[in-house]
């Protein structure tokens, strides 16, 4: 099974609030943040490994490509990427921060008719813009079904069907699905027992992870001599323009910031009562 | 002048709540341009549904019956022919807006405005805002292209009230879409509850990890909420260790809730969460731990065990309320 998985690199997320906003608010500034792996694609990484791997032996059993468009720095987010056990990397040479939903899934459609991948996974939303478009966009593009949200995944007939499970606002829906097929993954796909693929044993149970598997000093090695690809927007023969645009950034007004400490829960809800007046 | 196509979200025959949010954002383009809006009801029992949306001010509404549950690429198609001739397409980001009009946008190589939180018109354009970064940015933005499709944030856009009069019902026929033949859709599991739903409740109790079981939360965080008549909410490490049902999530994954009063109980308040419960009007936190970053957006913290403060809590709000 060959699975395709965009990554983006984020500002990193567990410390979103210290983001700026440039004077003229044209720009968002991520100054002394350091880059990570938006944790979306981490975890669809995470999934795509599990699909293509022995869990039991630790065999390779798939090829797992990961791709980004950025800048060459982006390149190093392709590593973390080839470390935690990605075959190959591709690196479409471009703006992280310029390109909107339907340029960003026009690329990647270029690449999934280069590629021929029987899935993509990806993440659901991007934590920097959190728009949840580029998944049904693609898929869209390439007339593909998707499964937004999977919180289980089980693949069948040598990964040309999914039986899926996937968490709508409603609850939780069971599909089953013809692949090819664009999947992005709720919290729960990082569940023991989530992933299955015919291939690791039924019962086996992956760790409990709140993210993706840590590169082991082995990976990191191994990420070196990994192939990366670099090739472009207008290689790739892809020319759509932007369908949005961006007028200005600005920084949400702060609560007020006077939290009341108080010593018994009488206080607490003679306070809701009579100042709050909530209860 | 802009004309609004508002796609209602059908459940189980019924409109969802989230319905009257996208009409208010319709009402609201329109009016600003001069426009009008239409509603189209598709689904199965898309007849009653379009009854009972008739009383809203559309100028029509469209239904379109399609038997089976939801899944977007069954209704995209039929979406995305309906939609000729408006310059807005819109419906609440919920899971069903996200994925519908997302795919719709795309069928029509429209741009989208996603979860957005306010709309204006400047010079005759309408510039959308929506919360970016999980909730730490606010950005602006337009859509370039002719058709401009708009998914808003329920919490940001009060449900619209019934005005009275009777908006004409029309059919409007299915168009099937060869991408939905690769989908089945087996069925759908949900948690009935007699409590408010978690995006619309004035008050919302939300429980995290601490809570450490599912029995917990039924014994000690439910008696609150059912006190309070509040919805139940959770944090992510209380849903993934299966306390409770995943819909009932908060935060930037998962649901974003601003209700009038907004209860924390053993949740540290990650970033992520934040994201989804910030916009609360009062926020109560009781944490054991001072230095928890919910403290930073709580209004009021109480530093004691849960386990001790819920049950007292539970009887203090039921003497106020037997006291009415």
């Amino acid at each position: 099974m060959k699975i395709l998985v965009p990554i983006k690199r984020v500002a990193d997320p567990d410390n979103a609030n210290k983001l700026k906003v440039s004077a003229d608010g044209a720009q968002v500034t991520s100054e002394g943040l350091e880059w990570k792996m938006n944790p979306f694609d981490e975890w669809s990484l995470e999934t795509a490994l599990r699909l293509t791997e022995n869990a039991a032996t630790k065999k390779r059993e798939g090829e797992v490509v990961v791709v980004t468009i950025g800048p060459k720095d982006a390149t190093v987010t392709i590593r973390q990427g080839l470390a935690m056990g990605a075959e190959r990397g591709i690196l479409v040479e471009g703006s992280d921060d310029q390109l909107d939903a339907n340029q960003v899934a026009s690329i990647l459609a270029a690449l999934v008719a280069k590629e021929s991948p029987d899935l993509v996974l990806m993440g659901k939303q991007v934590v920097d813009g959190d728009s949840n478009v580029v998944p049904q966009t693609l898929a869209e593009k390439l007339g593909w079904p998707t499964a937004n949200y999977t919180q289980s995944l089980e693949t069948g007939d040598e990964g040309k069907t999914l039986s899926i499970r996937r968490e709508q606002d409603t609850g939780v829906a069971t599909l089953k699905i013809t692949g090819p097929a664009v999947l992005t993954c709720a919290d729960r796909i990082l569940l023991p027992q989530a992933v299955k693929n015919g291939i690791t044993p039924a019962d086996f149970e992956y760790p409990k992870a709140e993210g993706g598997r840590y590169a082991s000093l082995k990976g990191i090695m191994a990420a070196k001599r990994k192939p990366i690809e670099e090739t472009s927007a207008a290689a790739l023969g892809v020319e759509a323009g932007p369908s949005v645009s961006y007028v200005g950034f600005e920084l949400p007004p702060a609560r007020s910031g006077n939290t009341q400490f108080v010593e018994s829960v009488e206080e607490l809800v003679q306070k809701l009562h009579s100042d709050a007046k909530v209860v | 002048m802009t004309d609004v196509l508002v796609v209602a979200e059908l459940h189980e025959g019924s409109n969802r709540k989230t319905t009257l949010s996208a009409i208010t954002f319709a009402a609201q383009v329109a009016s600003g341009t001069g426009g009008a809006f239409d509603i189209l009801a598709i689904g199965e029992g898309s007849g009653a549904a379009a009854e009972q949306l008739a009383g809203f001010g559309a100028r029509k509404i469209l239904k379109t019956e399609i038997a089976g549950g939801f899944f977007a690429e069954a209704y995209a198609a039929t979406v995305a022919k309906a939609a000729e001739g408006y310059g807005v397409i819109a419906a609440t980001a919920s899971s069903y807006g996200k994925d519908l009009l997302t795919r719709v946008a795309a069928k029509l190589e429209a741009g989208t405005a996603p979860d957005i939180s306010a709309v204006s018109t400047e010079g005759g354009e309408l510039v959308y805002t929506r919360p970016m970064y999980a909730g730490n940015v606010i950005g602006k933005m337009k859509v370039l292209t002719d058709v401009q499709v708009v998914t808003v944030r329920q919490t940001e856009f009060a449900a619209a009230s019934a005005a009275g009069g009777s908006s004409p019902i029309e059919d409007f026929a299915a168009v099937t879409d060869p991408i939905a033949e690769r989908i089945e859709l087996l069925g759908l599991e949900t948690v009935e509850s007699e409590r408010p739903d978690l995006a619309e409740a004035e008050v919302v109790v939300a429980g995290g990890r601490a809570l450490k079981s599912a029995e917990n939360f039924e014994n000690v965080l439910e008696p609150l909420a059912d006190a309070l008549g509040a919805a139940v909410g959770a944090s992510r490490a209380a849903c993934d260790a299966g306390y409770v049902a995943a819909d009932l999530q908060i935060g930037q994954t998962g649901k974003v809730v601003a209700p009038k009063l907004y209860v924390a109980i053993g949740i540290s308040g990650a970033i992520q969460h934040l994201a989804g419960m910030k916009g609360s009007k009062v926020i109560v936190a009781i944490n054991k731990d001072k230095e928890a970053p919910i403290a930073q957006v709580a209004d009021y913290f109480l530093a004691q065990d849960l386990f001790e403060a819920i049950p007292q809590m539970t009887s203090e709000i039921k003497k106020i309320k037997a006291a009415g």
